[in-house]
């Protein structure tokens, strides 16, 4: 066995090969099941991007908060959300993470420190100020991430957030997605400075720009700022440039995009392809280790699918539940 | 013990009560503290008005001063509640509402029901609503049924300082989202409130004066116009029933039936505009459930569909008045009152 030259330890790399791939297998079923007409209202896929979410979540824990986006399936499945339950809530049955009431769009795990995908652009930033203040306030050294695409960072509510995060010191990681596609609109149209750095300097905080195809860029950016950010050392904002293999949403003809650009993405950006090629060519993990991980993955999802299907619809008592907790 | 103190106080005590009692219990709002990070004395306002003010001494770092950024600040209050913490926001303005609603509507209101029941959000967001302080358009709005309209909000607009420790303290234990609305013109009335902390349950309106001949129903500012006329009807034998609702979400249906089937007329008094306000939420509700009982046509007495004016002259036309508010009874009391519902 070669010697690991990696920051992480093979079981490590192992968890993180796994998380990624599950990611792929949920938004590439989604994909096909969509199409077929299975799965009620619309989804936005993550495909392409799974380095982020996972170099990312691989330096927190239960205790630590994410606030996500509309396309928020990877960052569930990096922060530890049941797959099932995620696959039933999609398909709208009672056995979902939200009991068939919220979707492929309001995804959410408080358990897991999951405080929700989120319909509405740029709103997470506040709420993960919020997250990282309860934190401070109770001085568990707990952080707040708040994920934004490249289209959202023109919100209000995160420009504001930066500002607020900054003056309150707070642990916030502002992460901006960056697919160069607000839905169908090119981020560099529509994001008025060259650079997210500029944009975290503006505010008085660290900024940092990483290949988001490349795990282990993003497993070391982000483990420096959230360590800083857990010892005190205030918000940072972190941009990672990155590729969406689908449309904004299913269905997207994605007449917008360049010719051949899917297939060019696909071909030399799959950030799968890049981990599995890099432990491989290192010697620290073989390539049968990674597709026994395929097979169990795939398994995942088909039962995800499955029971699913099978599980019961929510009934008509369940449209006045829980609207209040008292009344 | 009691003694007289204003509304501005005890909302004041309410928030000292609850912050001692809960250490989860946080504040923040523009200048809640005042002069966060100026040269001068700390606690420089305790809030534009005062409402806050000497909790900072008392309490210290629980109390923040935001920046002027409504969206970040509520929203960070809503994040802190579904992590935990109980945050009371102040809102200066309920007009502000417009650059943070987001917040509020898409975010705190719909976290339990969107994510099955298993998020709470105890966030209370309290601020001024109402005219007659020469603030215009944009600083004067009784916005209520906006409030009222959402579902998984909780919205209370108290009419007097007891009330208002009450129901602020409910507000701060309950565990859904609480818009808390503050009459400006309320704050210096003072009445008897006991010194210890005490609780008023949500849904229960206030029968604030016993009558048989018509029910009044309102809440905030207006309560007292409703007086004034009921009063002003006494002299003449006409007896109303005053209800004062104290929450408009929950709102308290039984006591607006149970008086209406007793009076047979109605009268609903309201700050907001005419549309679509708890004026004409409440007489639709009685029109379908309390029909019969209906002797006269509702009477509803609202603002008019305009902004605030500014001209004092203006204003003091906009609120409803005890006259319009008499006007309105009588016109319930007439006989062409009576036919049009006999028609």
């Amino acid at each position: 066995m070669a010697q690991n030259p990696f920051p992480l330890g093979k079981d490590e790399l192992l968890k993180a090969y796994r998380t990624m791939r599950t990611i792929r297998e949920f938004e590439e079923r989604l994909h096909v099941d969509f199409a077929k007409g299975d799965i009620p209202g619309f989804v936005h896929l993550y495909a392409g991007e799974e380095a982020c979410a996972t170099g990312i979540m691989m330096h927190l824990n239960d205790n630590d908060r994410i606030a996500s986006t509309h396309r928020g399936h990877g960052h569930c499945i990096a922060k530890g959300v049941d797959v099932h339950a995620m696959m039933a809530e999609i398909y709208g049955r009672s056995t979902g993470a939200c009991r068939g009431k919220g979707g492929s769009m309001h995804i959410a795990d408080l358990s897991k420190g999951m405080m929700g995908a989120n319909g509405i652009l740029g709103a997470g930033a506040p709420l993960i100020c919020g997250a990282a203040l309860a934190a401070k306030v109770r001085g568990d050294r707990g952080v707040g991430i708040t994920f934004v695409g490249d289209g959202a960072s023109n919100q209000g509510t995160f420009l504001e957030s930066l500002n607020l995060a900054a003056v309150w010191n707070l642990p916030v990681v502002f992460v901006v997605e960056n697919n160069g596609y607000a839905e169908s609109t090119a981020m560099e149209w529509a994001v008025s400075c060259d650079s997210y750095v500029d944009r975290a300097t503006g505010f008085g905080m660290p900024g940092v720009t990483v290949d988001g195809t490349d795990f282990f860029a993003v497993y070391e950016a982000a483990g420096e700022i959230i360590r800083r950010a857990r010892d005190g050392g205030g918000p940072a904002l972190l941009e990672c440039n990155m590729v969406r293999f689908y449309g904004h949403f299913e269905g997207d003809a994605q007449t917008y995009r360049a010719k051949g650009e899917l297939e060019a993405i696909r071909a030399t950006r799959d950030c799968l392809t890049i981990l599995s090629e890099r432990v491989i060519e290192a010697g620290v993990i073989g390539r049968d280790e990674l597709q026994t991980i395929d097979r169990e993955v795939n398994a995942l999802i088909e039962d995800a699918v499955r029971a699913a299907k099978a599980a019961p619809l929510p009934v008509a008592e369940d449209l006045l539940r829980d609207v209040y907790v008292s009344y | 013990m009691s003694r007289k103190i204003s509304m501005k106080q005890a909302i004041n005590e309410a928030l000292d009560l609850e912050m001692r009692r809960d250490p989860t219990v946080i504040v923040m709002g523009e200048d809640i503290v005042g002069g966060t990070g100026a040269q001068g004395e700390d606690d420089a306002w305790g809030g534009v008005l005062g409402v806050t003010k000497g909790l900072y001494a008392k309490h210290g770092n629980r109390l923040m001063d935001t920046p002027l950024s409504e969206s970040a600040y509520i929203g960070a209050a809503v994040g802190a509640a579904a992590c935990g913490l109980r945050p009371v926001a102040e809102l200066m303005f309920l007009d502000f509402m417009g650059v943070c609603f987001d917040q509020i509507f898409n975010q705190a209101a719909k976290f339990r029901y969107m994510f099955g029941g298993k998020a709470e959000t105890p966030v209370v967001i309290r601020g001024m609503v109402g005219a007659g302080f020469r603030a215009a358009a944009q600083h004067s709005q009784m916005l209520t049924p906006l409030f009222t309209h959402i579902p998984g909000l909780k919205v209370v607009c108290p009419s007097n300082a007891y009330d208002a420790k009450g129901l602020l303290i409910q507000s701060i234990r309950d565990n859904d989202p609480v818009i808390f609305c503050e009459h400006k013109n309320l704050y210096g009335l003072e009445c008897e409130v006991p010194a210890e902390s005490y609780a008023i349950p949500f849904g229960e309106a206030n029968v604030l004066r016993d009558g048989d001949d018509v029910t009044i129903v309102s809440y905030g500012l207006t309560v007292h116009r409703a007086m004034e006329a009921a009063t002003a009807l006494a002299k003449d034998g006409t007896e109303a029933e005053v209800i004062d609702l104290r929450t408009l979400s929950p709102i308290d249906w039984d006591t607006i039936v149970e008086s209406v089937e007793r009076t047979g007329r109605l009268v609903v008094v309201d700050e907001a505009h005419p549309r679509c306000n708890l004026a004409t939420d409440i007489a639709a509700f009685v029109g379908q459930n309390a029909f019969g009982a209906l002797k006269a046509g509702i009477q509803m007495v609202t603002a008019p569909h305009t902004p605030v004016p500014f001209a004092p002259s203006l204003e003091d036309l906009y609120v409803p008045s005890a006259d319009s508010i008499a006007s309105a009874v009588k016109r319930t009391l007439s006989p062409k009152g009576a036919r049009s519902i006999a028609a």
